[in-house]
């Protein structure tokens, strides 16, 4: 269910967990049989989708947070691509 | 920056009660190379070491890894190390009692492999009947809500079911099921003659894996693993050599893949009397072939070989003789008449040998 609306709420799937990559100083998602690098925005970005905040929460939360607007589209091509292998749900 | 390994597969056993003609495990699995097993203490350094020098996905594979009654406790510790830890399973006998305690303990994400759509074939593959324990195993995975992936090795007798491994797949509410057209190793590559498909079965099968992979996109993922001596190019095998995978063997020797202990060109080393990061970094079998530095031509000079690594040094060995050629299964190498030669012509179909510990003694014995 492809791609993110703005009411749309992004959850990590149970089978991908978050890790931190002591060894190359990133964080990664993890999953079976794949991993994902992920640069700071990204893993900032999936510790937001709690399951509880929309996708549209997410986005005001980190334009809050960086005093900045516009990373609408950023935000969703992000979480889309996740979504496309399965590793992002949106849910109601 | 020098490469440091992601994943670690660790065959923990080689026995097995299953006795699948194609095992990818050593011929002589039996003999004394492999005999005295690493214990619970000196798995869980190995895991701690792994996971220092970068590791992050770790198998627990085999044999057979559910006869160590030390699972739980071998999952505990992989996963208070954050490692995502995968279970590979035959599931024979597998309780739902077992399979909770190791959720419990940790474990991510099970794959159960499978023989066959039915419990005729299957069972006769494995040479042991396993077909209802592996359904009943199944249902567990998903009752206790774990990720499943079904692993199904392909060939000549079976590669006529893909269109039923998939719906039952789908059926049994797996995230992915892995059709590995079988790779010529181990005791796959000593009953080659019965297992090898035709071209023309294998044609029916891909059709069949794009269609259905159209209808369920990301609802069930269907892996494909080529059938390498019918391809132009050989595999990218472990995506290079010694740059992001190893194996630790029952009794703790290291490899760069799980079937480099048979490159008898070789000296492999052993975690009992070296760190793991020296291994990776320092010891002369993960060196050998590491980077490109060593490639012949038509390897040397081939745009190709910052994708395909210049295939799999196991199969040089094993059927051009030096592990340090050209894959033969390139259309470029000198050798690839080896490999027409095997695809010439229809076989009879021949008797296959099942993996079993006699069998294996058998043929160390003979050498």
């Amino acid at each position: 269910m492809t791609p993110a609306t703005a009411a749309a709420v992004p959850r990590l799937h149970t089978k991908a967990r978050l890790q931190r990559d002591e060894v190359r100083g990133r964080e990664v998602l993890l999953y079976p049989e794949g991993l994902v690098g992920l640069n700071p925005t990204g893993a900032e970005i999936l510790g937001l989708c709690d399951g509880v905040r929309s996708f549209a929460d997410i986005v005001a939360t980190l334009e809050r947070r960086y005093d900045v607007s516009g990373l609408e589209r950023d935000v969703a091509a992000f979480l889309d691509g996740l979504a496309a292998k399965g590793l992002v749900l949106y849910g109601p | 920056m020098d490469p440091k390994p992601l994943w670690l597969l660790a065959e923990l056993t080689y026995k097995c009660p299953l006795q699948c003609p194609y095992c990818s495990n050593p011929l002589d699995f039996a003999g004394p190379r492999f005999q005295r097993e690493l214990s619970t203490a000196e798995w869980c350094r190995v895991f701690v070491e792994a996971k220092a020098l970068g590791v992050l996905q770790l198998g627990l594979s085999g044999g057979e890894p559910t006869l160590r009654p030390d699972l739980e406790e071998l999952v505990r510790n992989a996963h208070g190390l954050g490692l995502y830890t995968s279970l590979i399973t035959s599931a024979y006998r597998l309780s739902k009692e077992r399979l909770a305690d190791l959720k419990a303990a940790g474990l991510d994400h099970v794959q159960i492999s499978l023989q066959g759509a039915d419990a005729n074939l299957s069972d006769e593959i494995a040479g042991t009947a396993s077909y209802r324990d592996k359904i009943a195993a199944y249902h567990y995975t998903r009752e206790l809500g774990f990720p499943l992936t079904v692993n199904v090795v392909l060939h000549r007798r079976n590669l006529h079911q893909v269109e039923a491994l998939i719906r039952l797949a789908e059926s049994l509410g797996a995230e992915r099921i892995e059709l590995a057209n079988t790779q010529f190793y181990g005791w796959a590559l000593h009953n080659r003659d019965a297992l090898m498909p035709t071209k023309a079965q294998l044609a029916a099968a891909w059709h069949v894996v794009e269609r259905e992979r159209a209808r369920l996109g990301t609802a069930l993922e269907i892996v494909w693993v080529l059938p390498d001596y019918h391809e132009q190019f050989p595999k990218p095998c472990m995506g290079g050599w010694a740059r992001a995978y190893m194996t630790v063997t029952p009794a703790g020797e290291v490899w760069p893949c799980h079937a480099a202990g048979g490159i008898t060109t070789l000296r492999f080393e052993n975690v009992r009397d070296h760190p793991l990061d020296w291994i990776w970094e320092h010891s002369e079998a993960f060196n050998r072939f590491r980077g490109d530095a060593w490639m012949p031509e038509p390897c040397r000079s081939c745009p190709r070989k910052a994708q395909d690594f210049g295939g799999c040094r196991c199969q040089a060995f094993l059927v051009a003789g030096d592990a340090g050629v050209t894959d033969p299964v390139c259309s470029l190498s000198p050798h690839r008449h080896l490999i027409d030669a095997v695809l010439a012509g229809e076989r009879e179909p021949a008797a296959w040998t099942y993996r079993a510990a006699p069998a294996s003694r058998a043929l160390a014995a003979k050498g």
